[in-house]
């Protein structure tokens, strides 16, 4: 089922969706946004991306398996809670680096907290919705 | 630090010993054990410094909100049982190498055997009671694991199985009872509770603190009624046998009543139920160990009945009876142990252990009969050997018992005899009896066997001649279980007094019980049908009517149909809030102000009433779908119109999955139909509006109470300050709350995996399973 305008919109939609994703994510902490929303809103832009071309090529692009992506979010997220506790600070503490960067603004473990929480979610939603597309 | 370095080093090898033994082989039994045999040096070493009164005691915090601390001590008591786990450790893994070869599965028994070393020294040097439940239950599982350890075969599981379930509901109510313990000594430390026992024993919860450790201790020490896991054990490789189900795991329960006595005993309740419980095992043990012909299981009842003998001189608890177990202790592990590690040989040279197909084994193996016979003749305490000294003491202890002594006695020596005879079934009989036709032509074991065996056995002989140096580790233990000096004086002869009476009448009974063998095991068969009723088959028939149980709630919970689990999750949910909300008076009056919403609010509401209506009567699943849709859109609208960005954001992103995973399944579905009948339909329909009632109920509930603003005034004052960030919503997810965001998104991994593993078993099926559903049917 191919269908030449849905595969020309995706084709400007789905790198938009991804940035718009990464945009969510990195905003979250001041502004509407975060992690989570943010996946599921890359999950739907890669959705979409199977939807218009099929789920190889969905696959092809994603580059890792989506289970992967489920290990590495839980990874960081863990990491990132494992940090303040090689400083003697209580699993799950908040540490701040004291530069800012300047598209980033300021970076701490909770930013990366919130990029295992956007992994994960991307990487259960893709696991889901491939394997039911490909059935 | 040592201590610490003790235990962990044991579970370092652990880790090693699969790895190890691939690279060493048959060497890798003396290799490994050269970190026991460096433990025993250890131990020895502090002999002296403990011998006088002195206590190592160190301690890390763990979880100091509780009270729970990684805490050793160490005294005369632990320094006994540390000293038997590594040195018959050191025995015992050298003589695994021997008897398991080149077994494939050789670096699993050797991380398993050191597991549980190092879990049974943690038990012995814990000095807080949660460190030492922690440890205990580590030797419960252990031990299943080892006894399961031929895993192949049917009875090795169930009987691992067995053990696990009554060690482990024993450990259960070990718990309970400790933790009792903590709240009325006030503390969880060993070091304070030793000193509180007075304050403990007129506390009102005391009898229950006593029966719950007492079930404890009395499940791990094999104590009648729950004596029958431990012969069943028997299945483990006969290492295991010697080392944990005779010298060391199993005297566990007898180590926590030794060790609590100067806090729970003296009591009446203490004596009657540890000396009751312990004379009751004691003579069952000794008499069911008689008429068995497989050499383990005699052991395994003999020792059996040696812990109910320990359990009694520590339900008496006087000095002398005190002093009694702890040379016991050592008497019965140096001489139980080689006679096990003897049987193996023998069932590993001969191919049988059955006594009567055994004898005139002397010949072909004269180093394992040597040490057979000077282990038997300690076991049935006859000079020059520790045993007799041991049963000397025993008798002097129960002669001056100051309840019943006249009772405990003739107990005692009843079991005495028993245990005589036994002592030439398993040590004499095999060697140096007639009648032979053992399946294979025996020869002598191979040295790994020999070592543990020669060198338990030929102890008993040295410390029978030269009583001091036993004298000063069980003085040690003996003052430590007394809390004073206690001097223990070992001597072989005693001169005429009635002890020494009542020690040749026990040998002359002895002797004359073990010429009648034959005799007794026919007469066993009653003894047997007796026995078939007895707590084995309440054990059979408990676990039965647990299965039993578990397959009903199963096949009325677990029905497999969807919209079964449905209607029980939702009536459930009904009944249990719906009723708190009525009998508690929850319910009430709406506040009328929520009337009046503004008309575009009304508006996204009708809506979503009418698609509701459109998602139950529409005949179209794609219609229904889209339905479903218009209702999540509606909600994550109202979420913006009372500014909730976030969760609209959210919202509309989570609908907007859900139409594409509806319409991915959708398309694989067969044609809609009307499968279900008017009935099921109306109760469905009630069953639905029910839930949406309450939950409508529980809502206008909510909004009557009066508001509790202190977490959100902290979070909004905080989120700047502490979390860094304006988005109070984002400041809670991932730096407030960050550990139940964690915990979230594992639960959504686990869910996604479990999604993958479903949809990947269907697939994986054979096509013609579920080929009744046309496939291209859009």
């Amino acid at each position: 089922m191919f269908s030449i305008i849905l595969s020309t919109a995706v084709r400007y939609l789905f790198p938009l969706m991804l940035l718009f994703s990464v945009f969510l994510l990195l905003r979250g902490h001041n502004d509407a946004g975060g992690g989570f929303v943010g996946g599921l809103v890359a999950a739907a832009a890669f959705a979409l991306y199977a939807i218009a071309y099929g789920v190889p090529a969905a696959r092809r692009t994603l580059g890792v398996d989506s289970r992967v992506l489920i290990s590495l979010g839980l990874l960081v997220a863990v990491g990132s809670g494992l940090w303040p506790v090689f400083s003697g600070q209580p699993f799950l503490t908040g540490v701040w680096a004291k530069p800012t960067l300047p598209v980033l603004g300021k970076v701490g473990t909770p930013l990366l907290f919130d990029v295992g929480v956007y992994l994960a979610v991307v990487g259960v939603m893709m696991t889901i919705i491939l394997t039911l597309a490909e059935e | 630090m040592a201590i610490i370095m003790a235990i962990l080093s044991g579970f370092a090898l652990t880790v090693v010993a699969p790895w190890l033994c691939r690279l060493a082989r048959g060497a890798t039994g003396w290799i490994i054990a050269l970190q026991p045999v460096g433990l025993a040096f250890y131990f020895a070493s502090q002999l002296h410094p403990i011998a006088a009164g002195g206590v190592i005691a160190l301690s890390y915090p763990w979880v100091p909100g509780l009270g729970i601390a990684l805490s050793f001590y160490v005294d005369g008591l632990s320094l006994l049982f540390a000293l038997l786990i590594s040195g018959i450790g050191a025995l015992v893994v050298i003589y695994a190498g021997g008897y398991l070869g080149e077994h494939p599965q050789a670096g699993r028994f050797y991380a398993l055997i050191l597991m549980f070393m190092a879990s049974m020294l943690g038990l012995v040097l814990a000095g807080n009671v949660i460190t030492m439940f922690v440890f205990w239950e580590l030797t419960s599982l252990s031990s299943f694991l080892l006894i399961g350890f031929d895993h192949q075969r049917e009875a090795a599981r169930a009987a691992a199985l067995q053990a696990l379930l009554v060690t482990g509901a024993g450990g259960l109510a070990l718990l309970a009872g400790l933790l009792l313990l903590g709240q009325a000594g006030g503390s969880l430390e060993l070091s304070t509770l030793l000193n509180e026992g007075r304050a403990i024993q007129s506390h009102p919860l005391y009898l229950s603190i006593l029966l719950l450790i007492l079930v404890g201790a009395f499940t791990k020490s094999a104590q009648v009624p729950f004596h029958f896991w431990l012969p069943g054990a028997m299945e483990a490789p006969t290492p295991v046998s010697a080392y944990l189900h005779s010298a060391t795991m199993v005297k566990a329960g007898v180590y926590l009543l030794a060790r609590l006595s100067p806090v729970l005993g003296g009591s009446e309740a203490w004596h009657y139920l540890v000396t009751g419980a312990g004379t009751a095992t004691m003579l069952l043990g000794a008499a069911v160990a008689l008429w068995q012909t497989d050499l383990k299981r005699i052991l395994a009842y003999s020792t059996v009945s040696t812990l109910g003998a320990l359990v009694l001189l520590l339900g008496m608890d006087t000095v002398l009876s005190v002093k009694a177990a702890m040379l016991f202790l050592l008497v019965h592990a140096l001489y139980k142990g080689a006679l096990f590690l003897i049987a193996g040989a023998v069932d590993h040279e001969t191919g049988t252990r059955e006594v009567t197909r055994l004898g005139r084994l002397a010949r072909a193996m004269p180093v394992t009969a040597v040490a057979a016979g000077l282990a038997a003749l300690s076991m049935a305490g006859l000079p020059p050997m520790l045993g007799f000294i041991n049963k000397e003491l025993l008798y002097e202890a129960k002669l001056q018992a100051p309840r019943a002594s006249v009772l405990v006695t003739s107990a005692g020596v009843l079991a005495n005899m028993f245990l005589v005879a036994v002592a030439g079934i398993v040590g004499f009989a095999p060697f140096f009896g007639r009648r032979a036709d053992p399946p294979r032509m025996p020869h002598e074991a191979p040295l790994a066997m020999l070592v543990g065996p020669a060198v338990l056995a030929g102890l008993g002989l040295v410390c029978g001649l030269f009583p001091d140096a036993a004298s000063i580790v069980v003085s040690a233990a003996a003052g430590a279980v007394r809390a004073e000096v206690t001097a223990v004086e070992l001597k072989l002869w005693h001169g005429i007094n009635p002890v020494l009476g009542l020690s040749l009448l026990t040998v002359a009974a002895g002797v004359g019980l073990y010429a009648a063998r034959g005799f007794l095991r026919r007469a066993g068969s009653i003894g047997d049908a007796i026995g078939r009723w007895g707590p084995r088959r309440w054990y059979s028939l408990l676990l039965a009517s647990l299965n039993g149980l578990a397959r009903v709630q199963t096949r009325l919970l677990q029905s497999g149909y969807l919209r079964r689990y449905l209607m029980v999750i939702v009536l459930t949910t009904v009944a249990l809030v719906g009723s708190t909300l009525l009998l508690r008076g929850g319910l009430t009056e709406p506040v009328p102000s929520l009337l009046d919403a503004r008309f575009y609010e009304w508006t996204i509401a009708a809506l979503i009433l009418l698609a509701t209506l459109m998602a139950v009567l529409s005949p179209s699943r794609l219609a229904a779908a889209a339905a479903l849709s218009v209702i999540g859109y509606g909600v994550a609208l109202l979420y913006m119109l009372f500014s909730a960005p976030d969760l609209a954001m959210t919202q509309f992103a989570v609908e907007t999955l859900t139409v594409i995973l509806f319409v991915l399944v959708v398309y694989r579905l067969p044609r809609f139909a009307s499968l279900s009948s008017r009935r099921a339909r109306l109760r469905d329909a009630a069953i639905a509006l029910l839930a949406g009632g309450l939950m409508t109920a529980l809502v206008l509930t909510a909004m009557t109470l009066p508001r509790d603003l202190h977490l959100a005034t902290y979070f909004a004052e905080n989120s700047l300050l502490l979390a860094k960030g304006r988005n109070v919503v984002n400041a809670i997810l991932v730096d407030f709350r960050a550990l139940d965001t964690l915990g979230e998104i594992t639960v959504l991994a686990v869910a996604g995996i479990g999604i993958y593993a479903l949809l990947r078993l269907r697939l994986e099926e054979p096509a013609d399973s579920g080929s009744s559903q046309p496939e291209e049917e859009v």
